[in-house]
């Protein structure tokens, strides 16, 4: 393997992750309550009732305040895929980085200018100009979500792109391949409906303490209708989006499909691990090591899951290293030879293209292309540096799946107690929609660490290893980075935090 | 349409699409310059809170802006975001953090419990704008006198000194670095006149106004000391010229005010911009009763066209718009740097939305800006910053 500094590999990763569940903390909450506060303020609009506005303001100073934060942990995501991943920004940056400048031009001025609007405007537009700019804030915010999100799948599912070897990266050749593969559709539409759904827990949440505290019963009884219905609405899309999303994961990313199932050996009829605990994960020096302490399986339901068939064949993690003819899959060890030669021929394309030697250009072009698919491979040597870490992916996995159920549950019951105006009575139910708060979050970050985790080594699956991707800087720099960032969205987490709890303790709806 | 572009007319599209930005961007950094005379301008809170939130209803254009220009630069020219970002890391680390500190400082500034205290945000707001406006203008300044960076034949960028960008700030032996501070310095009080010109325009409160206007003149001319400064050297430096065929750089005397004859249209508009900007300036400090309100438009139109005409001098005419010092064949040139023909065509088409982007954001301001703001509004405003 070519040297590569791993500590700045590892350094630069812990800064994106940091930055990144940092920012997703704030983010799904923005996506889902600026739907949540237009739908209010709709209300507002049509029925002209005061208590909606009121409603409608309280939830709007919450959002600004978490907004904020999101925006200030925002920035930083952009700028480094500069700073800390300059080889990724070149490599791909001709498609990477299309989407990025659409979400600035399309999204962001949305959601910007309609915000100051939405804070300031109560008494200087009309109030129609008003709904109209919290739906555009709205909008806006979902469309920025969008274009990251299809940037994010093509990372997972690179389509639409061929190599350049002149200019050594890839570069867009189908722009609606990009934007309507299968996975990039179903990673925005599962991403943001599970934002919709924090979005709700966060609304029925803070209602709920309010109803215990029985205080401002006219605000969390109406937000609690309201939440919970679109709570509903979105969690059962939120289900089906995740299916199709691990089905689509299942084609294009088996390795990471095998990691968040634990699944070493692969198998026919192949059953699901609904919950388990792992005891030794199987290695080369012991294959059949006894895999799980605990489990309990459901019979075919992941061959079930994975193809639509009960009786699939499912690779595992070994079928993928060693390979399975009898399947038609091809080893990691056979990957790794077709990049080194992928690898290997480029270099002396470069070589002869630079020398002026047409006949051996065009010859190592021609292997070049031959091997390009596997190229990412070339890096590695050993095949078992290809594979995730499998307790942390199906851990992550499962318990954003356990936790997306456990929401659907909460969310029917919520609406209907509230509907027949009962929720008061039902103190345990009260608690849970309180707790369902820090679930929502675990389960956000949750989904996060598979998506991101699960796909380990690659930064663009198969074709670019994270090591190989990181700016050419001293790890020192990169550790001094992580530690600011680090304070910082600490202190302003603590900040926000306090302010909002103020916000929420200190509100009167005014007696109803 | 932009299919039948040759490939070299849309990259020179997409600079200018880049220089748009940019010389917007310079324009709006007048919230930051604001920032730095909260204290200055506002003597008691109400004053401050006035000037809080006059600023704090704008702050986010310039935020989004930024990321605008940053999203644009990767899409268009993703070598140079490569190289700068990657290689001068702690200069743009240092802007990003100016800018982290600045998004949660208008919100949380006069909220109850907000942990830190008013001083605390206010000072935060106080570092955003002196660190942005200095190091970008400082940054923006490298376009013409050169970093030290190597591209390998896999486009891969190495930055050569240790100190990861700081150098263009602080090598005070090198004379560049005079250059370079010079436009950060000048960037910086220019986005104190224009925040000036702003108040003029956007508050309502006589005591401030009083003090904005004495305020004017002295930063006015700090701010020409330091631009006459730049725009001479930049004049008599030798620049970085490429051969569109082979695409060798050399060094040519003179190259930018050749770049400047050689393209009349921009040396002409630099010439209305920096008129403009005099003349906005002019007509605040000596003719304020009767246009002292609309200075900020001449001034801020003038200040987009001479950003603007700036970076099509850095860009154009066969200019290596990001050189190396180190290495002059390794220098970024809009035609080395830039996206596939087929992004930049894509590109280009969702470049169509700009003008409706800029007409709802016209509207939206014209809409918020109707009335000026006042100590009374500020006590009655639920969501006063």
């Amino acid at each position: 393997m070519e040297h590569f500094d791993l500590t700045l590999v590892d350094w630069s990763r812990a800064q994106f992750a940091l930055t990144a569940l940092y920012h997703w903390i704030f983010v799904p909450i923005t996506l889902g309550t600026s739907f949540i506060i237009a739908i209010m303020e709709t209300i507002y609009v049509k029925t002209g009732q005061e208590i909606w506005k009121r409603i409608t303001k309280f939830w709007m100073t919450l959002f600004g305040i978490n907004f904020a934060i999101g925006v200030a942990t925002g920035i930083i995501l952009e700028f480094e895929f500069g700073t800390n991943w300059s080889n990724y920004s070149w490599f791909v940056g001709d498609i990477f980085g299309a989407p990025l400048a659409i979400e600035g031009i399309m999204a962001f001025f949305m959601e910007s200018t309609f915000i100051a609007i939405m804070f300031f405007g109560w008494d200087k537009v009309s109030k129609k100009f008003h709904l109209t700019s919290s739906w555009l804030v709205a909008i806006g915010s979902n469309l920025s979500a969008l274009w990251i999100l299809v940037a994010n799948a093509w990372m997972q599912n690179p389509v639409g792109m061929e190599f350049n070897p002149d200019t050594a990266r890839n570069e867009m050749v189908d722009f609606w391949q990009v934007l309507f593969s299968p996975t990039a559709v179903n990673k925005f539409l599962h991403v943001i409906t599970s934002a919709y759904t924090y979005s709700a827990l966060f609304v029925i949440g803070i209602s709920a303490w309010y109803l215990l505290k029985k205080k401002n019963l006219a605000l969390a009884k109406r937000s609690m209708v309201v939440a919970s219905t679109f709570g509903l609405i979105t969690s059962l899309f939120m289900v089906m989006t995740g299916d199709e999303s691990a089905r689509e994961v299942y084609k294009v990313q088996p390795m990471k499909f095998a990691a968040m199932e634990g699944l070493y050996y692969g198998e026919t009829n192949a059953p699901l691990v609904a919950i388990g605990i792992f005891e030794n994960a199987p290695t080369p020096q012991d294959p059949k090591a006894k895999e799980w302490a605990a489990k309990i399986e459901i019979p075919n339901l992941l061959s079930y899951m994975a193809a639509l068939d009960p009786h699939a064949f499912v690779p595992g993690i070994h079928d993928l290293v060693h390979g399975n003819k009898e399947q038609g899959i091809v080893s990691y060890y056979d990957k790794i030879a077709r990049g080194k030669t992928a690898i290997q021929a480029l270099a002396e394309y470069k070589a002869a293209k630079k020398a002026g030697d047409r006949e051996k250009t065009a010859a190592s072009l021609a292997t070049f292309k031959e091997n390009y698919k596997d190229f990412g491979y070339g890096y590695y040597d050993d095949p078992h540096d290809l594979i995730p870490n499998v307790p942390l992916t199906f851990y992550s996995f499962h318990t954003m799946v356990g936790l997306g159920t456990l929401f659907v549950l909460i969310f029917i019951f919520t609406l209907i107690y509230s509907v027949k105006d009962k929720i008061v009575d039902k103190r345990w139910l009260l608690y849970i929609a309180l707790w369902s708060i820090p679930m929502g979050f675990l389960a956000q970050e949750a989904g996060w660490m598979v998506a991101e985790f699960g796909r380990q080594p690659w930064v663009v699956q198969d074709y670019m290893p994270t090591l190989t991707a990181v700016s050419n800087i001293d790890h020192t720099s990169v550790m001094i980075t992580v530690l600011l960032f680090t304070i910082t969205f600490t202190v302003l987490l603590i900040a926000e935090i306090k302010i909002m709890l103020k916000q929420i303790n200190g509100f009167n709806d005014g007696g109803h | 349409m932009f299919e039948n572009l040759s490939y070299l007319a849309l990259q020179e599209y997409w600079w200018a699409i880049v220089s748009l930005l940019g010389s917007l961007l310079v324009f709006l950094l007048f919230v930051q310059g604001g920032q730095t005379l909260l204290y200055t301008l506002g003597k008691t809170d109400s004053e401050v809170k006035v000037l809080a939130n006059s600023l704090g209803r704008k702050w986010e254009f310039t935020f989004t802006t930024l990321v605008t220009f940053g999203g644009a630069a990767f899409a268009s020219f993703p070598l140079f975001y490569a190289t700068s970002f990657g290689g001068a890391y702690w200069v743009w680390i240092i802007i990003l953090f100016a800018f982290i500190i600045q998004a949660v400082s208008y919100e949380y500034r006069s909220k109850a419990s907000n942990w830190l205290g008013t001083k605390t945000y206010d000072t935060f707001l106080y570092i955003n704008g002196l660190l942005g406006t200095l190091l970008l203008g400082t940054a923006v300044a490298t376009f013409f006198t050169g970093s030290q960076f190597l591209v390998n034949d896999m486009n891969q960028s190495f930055w050569q000194s240790p100190f990861k960008g700081l150098e263009l700030a602080f090598n005070l032996g090198r004379y560049a670095t005079y250059i370079n501070l010079s436009l950060g310095l000048g960037v910086f009080f220019l986005a104190r006149v224009l925040a000036i010109l702003y108040f003029m325009n956007n508050v309502d409160n006589d005591a401030i106004l009083e003090r904005a206007r004495k305020k004017l003149l002295p930063n006015a001319a700090l701010f020409l000391v330091f631009f006459l400064f730049f725009l001479v050297n930049i004049l008599v430096i030798s620049g970085f010229n490429y051969d569109p065929v082979s695409g060798a750089v050399n060094m040519e005397p003179f190259k930018y005010l050749h770049n400047l004859l050689a393209m009349p249209v921009v040396l002409i508009i630099l010439l209305i911009g920096v008129v403009m900007v005099l003349l906005g300036i002019f007509r605040a400090a000596f003719a304020y009763e009767k246009c002292g309100r609309r200075a900020i438009w001449l001034a801020g139109a003038g200040t987009v066209l001479t950003v603007f005409a700036l970076f099509l001098t850095a860009g154009y005419n066969h200019t290596a718009f990001y050189p190396s010092v180190y290495d002059l064949q390794s220098s970024l040139t809009i035609q080395n740097a830039s996206s596939s023909f087929y992004t930049l065509v894509a590109m280009s088409y969702v470049s169509l939305m700009i003008p409706f982007v800029a007409a709802y954001i016209w509207y939206a301001w014209r809409s918020l800006n109707k009335k000026r703001i006042t100590v009374k509004e500020m006590e009655e405003d639920s969501h006063a910053y």
